[in-house]
């Protein structure tokens, strides 16, 4: 009996820790359709009324804060992992000076609280007398991701069989068309997993935005904002809809590498 | 994990030893410019905001340069409990999420690994709450924990709570916020030491007889210090400077405020810059003094 109890104790614990990191998921979910009118506190009745007119609420506010998210998180994303890129690659495969205050002013973003890279970058604008506008934001954006696409990336270059680009010179390939036709392929996928972290965290970014902003909302800004008066049940249609969206790709990724695996297995 | 992939390639025995420095400054220089630029020199200009003064005929928000000392001390005298609060929640919060996630992470490292499907599914749904927006996630809690709630009430029915208590608003709310937002921080790097776990280590202490508890104790909690580290870092420093959950429209209350609130409140409705550059420079003056020690006293070199 307690050897039985003892064995399904750690298999239970986490089935509830993980329904336990889904409920408020569950509950952002549920009351997009809620029948709501300003606010979306109280249940009123079920609709499929917000997911169907997204942007019919308060002129569209909504979906124009998401679109600036949107934007923002591109552009951000694909600064953020050209930049990073390059430095991982020169980290892996190259060796120069001044090495540990490089990988120091790499590591130093991570560990800074958000609030204080949002100040920061604040003051100096303001100082600069740099008005706050959508390119301050994707400034700062690009900023705090450089540093996880050269983690992300530098895994990647790390692992990469130095066999393939000497094969790729055997074969008189130039460096440059060894480094696009090998190199490069083989980065994909540690390059996409970097862009794809930049613009989850570009996304979902909050304290940095509110500091560099000004007048432009993001879609975390404009929840933060409708906070006080009550948040309408749109908001919650567009974070489900992204929530699912990115499932699917993740989920897609995960079983997509489980099956290439699979298959190269096989092939052996 | 973050941390303990900027360690070792120095190790690593180098592919292309001092070749071509040009291509390397190259590929460098536009990213560390970048950060210069955009996270070095605004640190610098934090620091000297901090020590400006009020301009003498200025508006309010018109600074001049100076070396005003007395800012650190005023808001020292002013905002300490709110400093004190800031670390003891975030303490409070990472020490929460480790033991919240350290059963999860070894289940799904250690337990599962026979089932790399079930590992895979488990990891997507504890990175899944990343997908869902971080405020709205937090506001989904205020409803949740609000006074007609059912938490709260049952809570009341089993008189856990007083009768006319709250659960919104308080130090336990906004502690309670901290650690959920920050629990996949905690999670992933302790999964990612656990899947590693080589298990004959546990095999060869239990064949000599030690008991399960010493074996964790001694065997399994050592050997996953790094992930310990890592993820112990990852949850305190971003939730020393969150100020979203303590926020009075989210879970704080007027008894909840953390340092990030009075941050922005300084900057973007008061105006005072100084102040908040002063309390920006503390909290990260203080985080890197701790983490330093940390990092030295868990006896990890691998976070640089």
């Amino acid at each position: 009996m307690k050897i039985s109890l003892g064995r399904w104790l750690l298999p239970v614990y986490s089935a509830l820790a993980l329904l336990f990191l889904m409920v408020p998921i569950a509950y952002t979910f549920v009351f997009s359709f809620n029948d709501s009118l300003k606010s979306n506190i109280t249940w009123r009745g079920f609709t499929f009324d917000k997911w169907l007119n997204v942007c019919a609420v308060q002129n569209g506010a909504v979906c124009e804060a998401f679109g600036n998210s949107l934007v923002i998180g591109s552009v951000a994303t694909v600064l953020a992992t050209v930049m990073g890129t390059m430095i991982a690659i020169a980290i892996v495969r190259y060796r120069f000076r001044f090495r540990s205050a490089t990988s120091l002013l790499l590591f130093l973003p991570m560990a800074t609280p958000e609030v204080v890279l949002g100040a920061g970058l604040a003051a100096q604008f303001l100082s600069l007398g740099v008005a706050k506008d959508m390119t301050t934001i994707i400034l700062a954006h690009t900023m705090f991701c450089i540093s996880f696409v050269v983690v992300t990336v530098k895994a990647r270059v790390a692992s990469l069989d130095p066999a393939l680009e000497e094969a790729g010179r055997d074969l008189y390939g130039s460096s440059t068309q060894v480094f696009l036709r090998v190199t490069l392929p083989l980065l994909v996928p540690g390059i996409l997993a970097a862009a794809l972290l930049s613009f989850a965290l570009s996304f979902d970014d909050f304290i940095i935005t509110n500091f560099n902003s000004g007048a432009v909302t993001t879609f975390p800004k404009y929840i933060y904002i409708s906070a006080a008066r009550g948040i309408p049940a749109e908001a919650n249609v567009i974070a489900s809809a992204v929530f699912i969206f990115a499932l699917v790709v993740v989920v897609t990724a995960q079983v997509s590498s489980a099956a290439r695996a699979k298959r190269l297995a096989r092939e052996g | 994990m973050a941390f303990a992939a900027f360690s070792s390639t120095t190790a690593q025995a180098d592919p292309a030893p001092r070749r071509r420095s040009r291509v390397a400054l190259l590929l460098l220089l536009p990213g560390i410019l970048y950060l210069v630029l955009f996270f070095l020199t605004p640190l610098v200009s934090l620091l000297i905001t901090s020590f400006q003064a009020p301009a003498e005929f200025g508006d309010i928000g018109q600074y001049t340069y100076a070396f005003n000392w007395q800012n650190y001390v005023d808001v020292v005298t002013d905002y300490w409990p709110h400093i004190v609060r800031s670390f003891v929640f975030a303490l409070a919060a990472t020490v929460l999420a480790l033991l919240f996630s350290y059963p999860l992470a070894y289940f799904i490292g250690v337990t599962a690994r026979r089932w790399p499907l079930l590992q895979s599914l488990m990891l997507v749904l504890v990175i899944a709450p990343f997908f869902i927006s971080f405020l709205l996630r937090t506001l989904a809690w205020k409803q949740l924990l609000s006074d007609e709630s059912f938490v709260v009430t049952s809570l009341k029915a089993v008189s856990l709570l007083a009768p006319d208590a709250h659960l919104t608003g308080t130090p336990i709310a906004v502690i309670f916020g901290l650690t959920y937002n920050f629990i996949p921080f905690m999670t992933l790097p302790l999964y990612t030491t656990l899947e590693r776990l080589d298990l004959r280590y546990l095999e060869a202490a239990s064949d000599l007889y030690a008991h399960p508890f010493e074996v964790f104790r001694k065997v399994t909690i050592p050997l996953s210090m790094p992930g310990i580290v890592a993820g112990t870092l990852l949850t305190f420093i971003p939730a020393a400077g969150d100020y979203v959950n303590a926020s009075r429209d989210f879970l704080g209350g007027p008894d909840s405020q953390m340092i990030g609130n009075v941050i922005e409140a300084n900057f973007l409705v008061l105006l005072n810059y100084p102040a908040a550059a002063a309390l920006s420079i503390i909290l990260m003056s203080v985080i890197l003094v701790i983490v330093g020690i940390y990092v030295k006293r868990a006896g990890t070199e691998e976070l640089l």
